[in-house]
């Protein structure tokens, strides 16, 4: 593996990076070629893997007709209050969970990976009584409380690295200088913090926005339905000229959380998320 | 935030500036802890107790319905029930096959990914793109290829003169499960592989040099250093992988909602009909529960055996 390899082993290689490079990246060129193809060619006998006559038109189809706009932004706004709430709630806790011992903060991550073995049929009825008491069944608060509850567990893990992350001695330092323990907080923890609550945000912003059991369930007012559930909708409506529209919705779907990945990338290579990743 | 203010370092506040300093440490930590685990508390843990005893009752959608316990008397209708064990049997070819192949498939990816390769860059990013998609959007993308008429797939076949080997893929009863276990694979397989490779950079370098001096060839590297470095991290993905497949629902529910025949009727989309369409809460909540039990025992199967062969 490290000596000089032969050359038939470089070969077989290559050969076999190319296979994983075709089988991930070709259904993605298609989604992007159908997205751009016009109607007539969509309907074509024998499609082409590039589009002859490339169109915008479908994006525009896609917002306008089939409601994917309001469904967009419908997901947006959900997103977003999940994203401000998630970080609001999990930074006094993760700061306890970081600089205190606690056996309550142990327990709220066994929590974590215990419920990741239960299937979300078990928790969907009951949480769907439980809103249904309090009034939020198929409202969008409803929505943005269980993305919050869900998102919490893996956000507290996260920001807490990112305190760990922060020397202790910062603080000491600050509060032997006469700084009192809001100064400290607010002059010397927090905007060391701002990473890591930036990331917490994104990472709750994407699982909202990517969440479709819950927004299926949830939401029964067509008009509330999140981008993922109307997307999921749209592929009921056969018919092979409405797949432009529909790889157009998709790709603008996926956007934000490739941005989110492309950012996290970034911080994974600069090891900022270090202490997240390991806890 | 103005507890945390008033209250003391835990280790280096003098004793004198508050005498009651442990018990208002405890409340502080309880204070800062609560807006987190409150809602954890009345969303998570009270609706799983509830979703656990609902499988022993005969709870069923509406409003004024009355509920009873009625025991086990769920769970002897589902065992009596074919259509639970047929989704079940779909249910666990769909688990084990995406993450065997998930496995397989990742392990050789981030092998190559960890040599000094042309393209490695390239690969990396392909590799991270399936996971960033939304996995309503997987299945629409997939379906897309697998189109009968306007699909890549079927066009790949016309093109290499195959026209015997195109099919509708999703809709045929004997090709329609593994068409969506490649789906499951194609989706897993970036997580999987970020942490191999992860996991494979952790390996020691001088324990191959010194491998590779004492004249081990590649194979006998790779089966008596590399994977016994490895050995944890695959353990802790595949049992992962395999919970989050057996649980898994958007994918499928948007390739097949499963059909053709209930041919992909994993058991979750099974759950979310007998829930959802028929209103049986209480009886797709002991179908939930049965899942969990078989869930843990097959881990505990796994796990085990993995314990004793790293004995």
């Amino acid at each position: 593996m490290f000596g000089k390899p032969s050359r038939t082993s470089r070969t077989l290689q290559y050969l076999a990076l190319a296979g994983y490079l075709i089988f991930l990246g070709f259904p993605l060129v298609w989604l992007v070629s159908t997205a751009f193809k016009p109607p007539r060619e969509l309907v074509r006998l024998h499609p082409t893997l590039i589009p002859s006559d490339p169109t915008v038109q479908n994006f525009v189809q896609a917002f306008t007709e089939q409601e994917l706009g309001r469904a967009a932004l419908n997901s947006l706004q959900v997103s977003l209050a999940s994203a401000v709430l998630t970080v609001l709630v999990a930074m006094p806790a993760s700061y306890a969970l970081a600089r205190f011992r606690s056996k309550l903060g142990t327990a709220a991550l066994g929590w974590v990976l215990l419920s990741q073995l239960f299937p979300f049929v078990l928790l969907i009825i009951p949480i769907f009584l439980v809103l249904r008491q309090v009034g939020l069944a198929n409202t969008h608060a409803g929505l943005v409380l269980i993305y919050v509850v869900w998102a919490l567990p893996f956000a507290l893990w996260m920001l807490q690295g990112f305190v760990r992350n922060i020397p202790r001695e910062l603080e000491e330092a600050a509060s032997v200088d006469g700084a009192s323990r809001v100064q400290v907080l607010r002059r010397v923890v927090f905007p060391l913090l701002a990473p890591g609550l930036v990331a917490t945000a994104l990472f709750s912003f994407i699982s909202a926005w990517n969440e479709f059991f819950f927004a299926l369930v949830l939401i029964k007012t067509p008009e509330l339905a999140t981008l993922p559930v109307a997307l999921a909708r749209f592929v009921g409506i056969e018919g092979t000229a409405r797949l432009g529209p529909l790889a157009a919705g998709s790709l603008l779907a996926t956007l934000p959380s490739l941005i989110f990945f492309a950012f996290m990338q970034r911080r994974l290579s600069s090891g900022s998320l270090a202490g997240a990743v390991k806890g | 935030m103005t507890t945390l203010a008033e209250r003391p370092d835990v280790e280096r506040a003098g004793p004198a500036r508050r005498p009651s300093r442990f018990r208002s440490d405890r409340t502080a930590i309880y204070l800062l802890l609560l807006p987190s685990l409150l809602p954890i508390l009345v969303l998570s843990v009270f609706p799983l107790l509830r979703g656990i005893y609902l499988g022993f009752t005969d709870a069923r959608a509406g409003r004024n319905v009355e509920v009873s316990f009625t025991g086990l008397a769920n769970y002897r209708e589902l065992l009596g029930d074919e259509l639970f064990w047929n989704s079940f049997k779909i249910g666990l070819l769909w688990a084990v096959g995406v993450t065997v192949l998930q496995f397989l498939l990742a392990l050789g990816l981030a092998l190559l990914l960890n040599q000094q390769l042309r393209f490695r860059g390239v690969a990396r990013v392909l590799a991270v793109v399936p996971w960033a998609m939304p996995p309503v959007v997987v299945g629409i993308l997939w379906k897309l290829v697998y189109h009968p008429d306007a699909g890549l797939l079927n066009e790949f076949f016309h093109r290499i003169g195959a026209d015997g080997l195109r099919t509708n893929w999703l809709g045929d009863f004997s090709t329609a499960l593994p068409a969506v276990i490649l789906v499951g694979v194609w989706a897993g397989m970036p997580q999987t592989t970020v942490v191999l490779l992860a996991g494979l950079q952790g390996v020691g370098r001088e324990l191959h040099e010194a491998a590779a001096v004492d004249g081990a060839s590649t194979w006998h590297r790779f089966r008596h250093v590399t994977l016994p470095a490895l050995a944890p991290v695959i353990v802790a993905i595949t049992s992962l992988d395999f919970i989050w497949n057996f649980n898994s629902f958007g994918l499928v529910y948007v390739l097949t909602a499963g059909g053709p025949g209930g041919k992909t009727m994993l058991p979750m989309l099974f759950a979310y009909e007998e829930a959802f369409r028929y209103g049986n809460y209480g009886y797709a909540a002991a179908l939930g529960n049965v899942m969990v039990v078989l869930i843990i025992a097959l881990l505990a199967v796994y796990l085990r055996r993995r314990l004793r062969e790293a004995n």
